[in-house]
């Protein structure tokens, strides 16, 4: 658990972060969305003490952030970054070492890490693992950079921009990569970004900051229904506010019994894609199988119309 | 060109100069012509290659000396406890740039007497300048980036400087080091004004006797030395380079 109870950065006699507080779940995905110079990169460098809070706290598990020196802290804490960061000089291998060996891990189980974080993001490490940075492509160093974060098996991830400079097709990818490395080893993960629409699709909870200030900090789906501020709203988009809706949503929580012709969608598609698929078929029904391929009943456009209204 | 046409040059020039110190003698008859009145073609007092060996060797004392001054205080101003002191050392060091070497070396003579040690300290003071300034260089233009996550990953000022900033800097302080031995090896020559050993002696014998072909022996192997120092060190830079995942500049 992350409590951050009432920090404040100035700069001169400006408030970068203004007398924000919030807590964060263990285990959960917590992203910090605001415009540039909202004070959201800031807020998620006090947190590793990168940036020295001018007061306030910041606990992790019940333990002031200020009880161990600085660099210690940052290598108990996974960091990735915008353009992620990686040593030109030093190999995959060598820059995913990085914080174990500054633990002092022996060699054989660094490897072992390096191997596994590898495999895990779908680089094979003996091809890998000898390349230095410049020889991959940018989706690869990305995974790179998410790797060397993790090495440690650090309890809390902080991950500033990380998908900022791919394009949208990798950073798809890049994203489902991440929700499923935070439901493998169970990380705690703020990531900060100014697209709401990465926000919406990765958050268990949104913070919304505007001029330092913690605007809103609520679910996704709260933040959709009953944005706090203009602001707030400006950010969502009001115009698709209802897709962004259904996108939270899994198939499965609107079937109907009853069958429809056609082809199928799985039931742990969200409700988006259905909506999607039904409007470019012409169709007001489909099927829906399980995830064992089993037909389980129909999903229509106006089950799926009804649920992308305003929650009441 | 082809690739190897410039190596092979360079080769040819190595054993050209390899030849002349180890056996001089040979190429007389292409000096002979040069000299006027029966005077001797080939420098006669004193070895050829043992002057040689002493200009590189005063060269690379005052270059060492200089590369551990300049880096350490390049160090020093980039650190944020030293960057008060960057206006101060960029002064000092430019002063023993614009300072004449000749004129060090008169005023360096009446306290530390002739020979080897007024030269080096004219070399040091002369080659601090581009050793300091691309090392300065190098450490404050090492990518934001990439310095942010080393400080993310927990790293501490010295790890940082010495895994991360020197390393990344390395070609760039090799650009600076290549540039002030190139210019030591030149201005060595009149430390021989006060009685070093280097090869800018058999120039002056040859100024003094009005001996065409000594000036012009002591010139050419001071070049072919430059030349090839030059190159050896651009080899290694660019290797440096590639290793730090830059590409190299083309030329």
């Amino acid at each position: 658990m992350i409590e951050i109870e009432s920090i404040t950065k100035r700069y001169g006699d400006v408030a970068v972060v203004d007398d924000v507080s919030m807590v964060i779940e263990p285990h959960t995905l917590t992203v910090i969305v605001g415009t540039s110079g909202s004070g959201k990169t800031t807020l998620l460098r006090m947190i590793n003490r990168l940036v020295e809070p001018t007061s306030g706290t910041i606990r992790l598990d019940g333990v002031d952030n200020r009880s161990v020196p600085g660099h210690e802290l940052r290598r108990s804490i996974g960091y990735a970054i915008q353009g992620n960061g990686l040593f030109p000089h030093r190999t995959v291998a060598q820059n995913i070492g990085t914080v174990p060996l500054l633990l002092g891990w022996d060699a054989a189980r660094i490897k072992a890490r390096v191997d596994e974080l590898l495999a895990l993001l779908q680089l094979d490490p003996a091809a890998f693992g000898p390349r230095y940075p410049h020889e991959l492509s940018g989706g690869q160093q990305q995974r790179v950079g998410v790797a060397r974060a993790l090495a440690a098996e650090p309890n809390v991830l902080l991950m500033d921009e990380p998908f900022g400079a791919l394009d949208p097709i990798i950073r798809t990818k890049a994203q489902e990569d991440l929700l499923a490395i935070q439901k493998r080893f169970g990380t705690t993960i703020i990531l900060v970004t100014h697209d709401m629409e990465e926000a919406v699709h990765l958050g268990d909870r949104i913070a919304v900051m505007d001029a330092g200030k913690l605007i809103q900090y609520a679910s996704p789906t709260e933040i959709l229904a009953r944005p706090a501020t203009g602001f707030v709203e400006t950010l969502v988009g009001a115009s698709d506010r209802p897709f962004k809706l259904l996108s939270l949503g899994e198939v499965r929580d609107v079937v109907e019994p009853g069958s429809a012709e056609g082809e199928g969608i799985a039931a742990g598609a969200t409700q988006r894609d259905a909506l999607a698929e039904l409007l470019w078929s012409g169709r007001t029904a489909m099927p829906v199988t399980s995830d064992d391929g089993m037909p389980i009943g129909r999903v229509t456009v106006q089950g799926l119309v009804k649920r992308a209204a305003r929650p009441k | 060109m082809k690739a190897w046409v410039p190596l092979l040059l360079r080769l040819g020039l190595l054993a050209l100069l390899v030849a002349f110190l180890s056996n001089p003698l040979w190429f007389e008859p292409v000096l002979r012509p040069l000299t006027q009145n029966g005077a001797p073609a080939i420098y006669n007092q004193g070895s050829l290659s043992s002057l040689a060996f002493q200009h590189l060797r005063t060269v690379a004392i005052a270059t060492a000396a200089a590369i551990v001054v300049a880096v350490a205080l390049a160090i020093l101003v980039t650190r944020p406890a030293g960057a008060e002191f960057l206006p101060l050392s960029r002064s000092l060091v430019n002063i023993g740039q614009t300072f004449p070497p000749v004129a060090v070396l008169a005023l360096a003579v009446p306290a530390v007497g002739f020979g080897e040690k007024p030269t080096l300290i004219a070399l040091f003071l002369y080659g601090l300048l581009p050793i300091f300034e691309n090392t300065l260089t190098g450490l404050t233009t090492t990518p934001a980036n990439v310095v942010e996550a080393a400080r993310g990953a927990g790293m501490t000022g010295w790890q940082r400087l010495l895994k991360i900033e020197l390393p990344l800097s390395l070609p760039v302080i090799l650009a600076g080091i290549r540039l002030s031995v190139v210019i030591s090896l030149a201005t060595a020559t009149i430390g021989s004004t006060v009685a070093a050993k280097t090869l800018g002696e058999v120039i002056i014998a040859g100024l003094q006797s009005n001996n065409l072909a000594f000036v012009l022996q002591g010139g050419l192997i001071v070049a072919a030395l430059a030349v090839l120092i030059y190159d050896a060190l651009t080899a290694l830079e660019r290797m440096a380079a590639r290793r730090m995942g830059q590409v190299p500049a083309a030329g």
